[in-house]
């Protein structure tokens, strides 16, 4: 800009600048963050926003033999509430529905419950301890998840090793039911919740340590100077303070879990079934699209209520830091 | 080494032999593996004193104030305070309260809660104890804050809510780990004063660390002086300032000129030592006798030379040198002066007289004269 010369005649205010000049300061000053902002808008709305619009646009359709297999109704609003209707009229979509919410609370309770020592014994180690410690929560990333699960197929299973050394703990120990021929796993809701809690574990783990890893340790010190024993410090200080991460750790397994498919297949019960279950019996076995778009919508609502909860809680918790 | 040093006089508890200290540190040594964080310390701290630990970053001060609130047990040695031994004791149960440097507020808590906190295991009724949370926010001056989460504090409202959190529940002893080293000039000297005030009115043992030796000057009764794991020296300010019993010690507290020599002659308390570097001999008063030829130093205070430009009398301690470096900070200057040697002096010069340009007593290039009365010079030996 210092490059353009003044016409020495005209020494008005007015100096035009050139366009090229005002481009590449506008690039300069705002465009790289704009961009950078941008990217994940773009993404969320080619990858979110507009797969949901066309579930949501299928879940209004009417199931055809055909290509595609969907049709809309042929007046206006185009729009057919039978599927929706369904939904909410068969036991079957409801008790699924609520199985699974049940399910994912159920482990995420467990998650948390083994998770949150994990997370505390980790943050509390210190440098190539804790690093070590970390990778090996990460590990099992490492091997193919469906192997993983294959795995505890294996285990649980009647004829396993290892289902018969735990029959045979149990018979000799704690004789309770008598003598029992096997210990059934598989197949029940407990194998289900297992496989969450194992699958999941991470997921809790990881944001939990990343609060209690900023935690600063003098605070305990302090809360004890001033008179409370360790598993007080605990109650009154180490767990208000890592709520955040209990919440963030209980969105990251509750959600996924609740519409879970692979787990609740292959390990879980025939009879009550998951939501993930339905929603893809719908698609593949009923070949209905628009009642599977309608299950997945309803899914949607169902995890976004404790979205909003925790964004409610959030709020308020920041309202009150703000008085 | 640990020293009560100093001159006698009569008054002050630490000097009385038969007095019984409050706090008794006997021969405490800490070993972190192979590092020795506190070496042997022995020291006595007597009831409402304000004592202050005064050394560099790992000088070990802050380990033996651990070591009082409990955090970390000594290696050898014992701690007693009030006669009882605190070995074994954890720190939820010592009669001994802490304000953190970093004050260690709990931060979703508000002002009430952090301080009421301690009070929880406190056996009192809910109104006694809200009657103590109010009267410590009173004495520290937080009425309108009360309800505040630490993050609304400034530094200094911070600080406040960490000393009433650590005297809710009126502990003997209250320890204090650099409580204005996060503190801006003019916050700590208001500060400073105001701790003091706290410390009149609530009547307990103070013991601060520190590494800022302005604040030990100001803050305390007496100044205990590491190093290394070690007690230089422990006096009252003016004795560690005045008095200073090694190098270390002289050079830690504000600054200090040392002239290395020999002995030449000592009688009545006088001793006559001739200095290499000025090419003089300087005489000292001193309480021990030295032999002839022992490595001493004459460490002079920058506030304590005289600047002229006339050569002195015969006998008087004096050092000659051409002015290099002239600060003008309005009540004084500050002046450095290179002698023949090459060695560089400080002097401090109160400008009581009003002086133009060209008026002050010396500037750049000038020769002149330091002079010092006997009685202000130190003797270090070692």
């Amino acid at each position: 800009m210092a490059a353009v010369a003044k016409p020495a005649a005209s020494a008005g205010p007015d100096i035009e600048l050139p366009k090229s000049a005002n481009w590449k300061q506008w690039l300069d000053r705002d465009a790289w963050r704009q961009i950078m902002i941008a990217v994940p808008y773009a993404w969320l709305v080619i990858f979110f926003v507009l797969p949901f619009l066309i579930v949501l646009a299928i879940s209004f359709g009417i199931a055809q033999v055909g290509v595609p297999p969907v049709k809309w109704a042929e007046t206006f609003p185009y729009i057919e509430w039978a599927n929706y209707q369904l939904l909410f009229s068969k036991t079957l979509y409801i008790k699924a529905y609520w199985n699974s919410v049940q399910m994912a609370a159920i482990a995420t309770f467990f998650t948390l419950l083994i998770g949150y020592p994990m997370a505390l014994g980790i943050a509390r180690s210190s440098g190539t301890m804790r690093n070590v410690l970390l990778l090996l929560v990460i590990l099992p990333f490492w091997t193919s998840f469906l192997l993983r699960i294959y795995a505890w197929i294996g285990l649980l299973g009647n004829n396993s090793w290892f289902n018969k050394g735990l029959t045979w703990i149990v018979n000799t120990f704690f004789p309770i039911w008598g003598t029992l021929p096997k210990i059934q796993m598989m197949n029940t809701d407990f194998a289900v919740i297992l496989g969450i809690v194992y699958s999941y574990l991470p997921f809790m783990i990881l944001p939990l340590f990343s609060t209690l890893e900023r935690f600063d340790p003098t605070l305990d010190e302090a809360a004890m100077d001033l008179g409370s024993k360790r598993w007080q410090v605990f109650k009154d200080i180490t767990l208000p303070l890592s709520i955040p991460g209990i919440v963030a750790g209980a969105m990251l397994v509750f959600i996924p879990a609740t519409g879970e498919y692979v787990i609740p297949a292959l390990m879980g019960r025939g009879d009550t079934p998951m939501i993930g279950k339905v929603l893809v019996d719908e698609f593949f076995q009923n070949r209905s699209w628009p009642m599977a778009s309608a299950v997945a919508v309803a899914l949607l609502f169902v995890l976004v209520i404790p979205i909003m909860l925790y964004n409610w809680i959030e709020s308020r918790s920041m309202q009150g830091a703000a008085k | 080494m640990p020293d009560d040093g100093g001159k006698p006089q009569s008054g002050p508890i630490w000097l009385d032999a038969a007095a019984k200290p409050f706090i008794s540190i006997e021969g405490v040594t800490k070993r972190f593996g192979s590092f020795t964080a506190v070496d042997n310390v022995t020291l006595k701290v007597f009831k409402g004193e304000l004592f202050a630990l005064l050394g560099g970053s790992g000088c070990g001060k802050s380990t033996l104030l651990r070591m009082l609130a409990g955090f970390e047990t000594p290696t050898e040695g014992k701690i007693l305070i009030d006669g009882q031994d605190m070995a074994g004791i954890p720190p939820y149960e010592r009669p001994v309260n802490m304000m953190f440097q970093s004050y260690a507020l709990f931060p979703h808590m508000t002002v009430e809660k952090n301080i009421g906190y301690g009070l929880k295991h406190e056996n009192m009724s809910d109104a006694e104890r809200a009657d103590r949370v109010k009267m410590l926010i009173d004495l520290v001056q937080l009425g309108q804050f009360a309800q505040r989460k630490p993050h609304q504090l400034s530094g200094g409202q911070r600080q406040r809510v960490a000393l009433a959190r650590a005297l809710a529940k009126q502990p003997k002893l209250l320890l204090l780990d650099e409580p204005l080293g996060a503190l801006d000039k003019k916050l700590r000297e208001q500060t400073q004063f105001e701790l003091m005030n706290i410390q009149d009115k609530v009547g307990i043992t103070f013991i601060v660390v520190t590494h800022d030796q302005e604040e030990a000057m100001t803050l305390a009764t007496r100044i205990a002086v590491m190093d290394k794991g070690v007690i230089r020296q422990t006096g009252t300010p003016t004795e560690i300032y005045e008095y200073p019993r090694t190098k270390f010690v002289a050079d830690f507290i504000g600054s200090i000129n040392q002239f290395e020599g020999e002995v030449k002659s000592s009688k009545k308390g006088f001793v006559t030592v001739s200095v290499p570097l000025t090419n003089t001999e300087m005489t000292v008063p001193h309480d021990r006798d030295l032999p002839e030829g022992s490595k001493v130093a004459v460490a002079v205070r920058p506030e304590k030379l005289t600047i002229t430009r006339k050569a002195p009398a015969k006998g008087v301690n004096a050092v000659t040198g051409t002015v290099v470096d002239l600060g003008y900070f309005g009540k004084d200057s500050l002046y450095r002066i290179k002698l023949a040697s090459g060695a560089l002096v400080r002097v401090n010069h109160v400008n009581s007289k009003r002086a133009g340009e060209g008026e002050r007593v010396a500037v750049w290039e000038d020769k002149v004269w330091l002079t010092f009365d006997p009685s202000s010079a130190i003797l270090l030996a070692e």
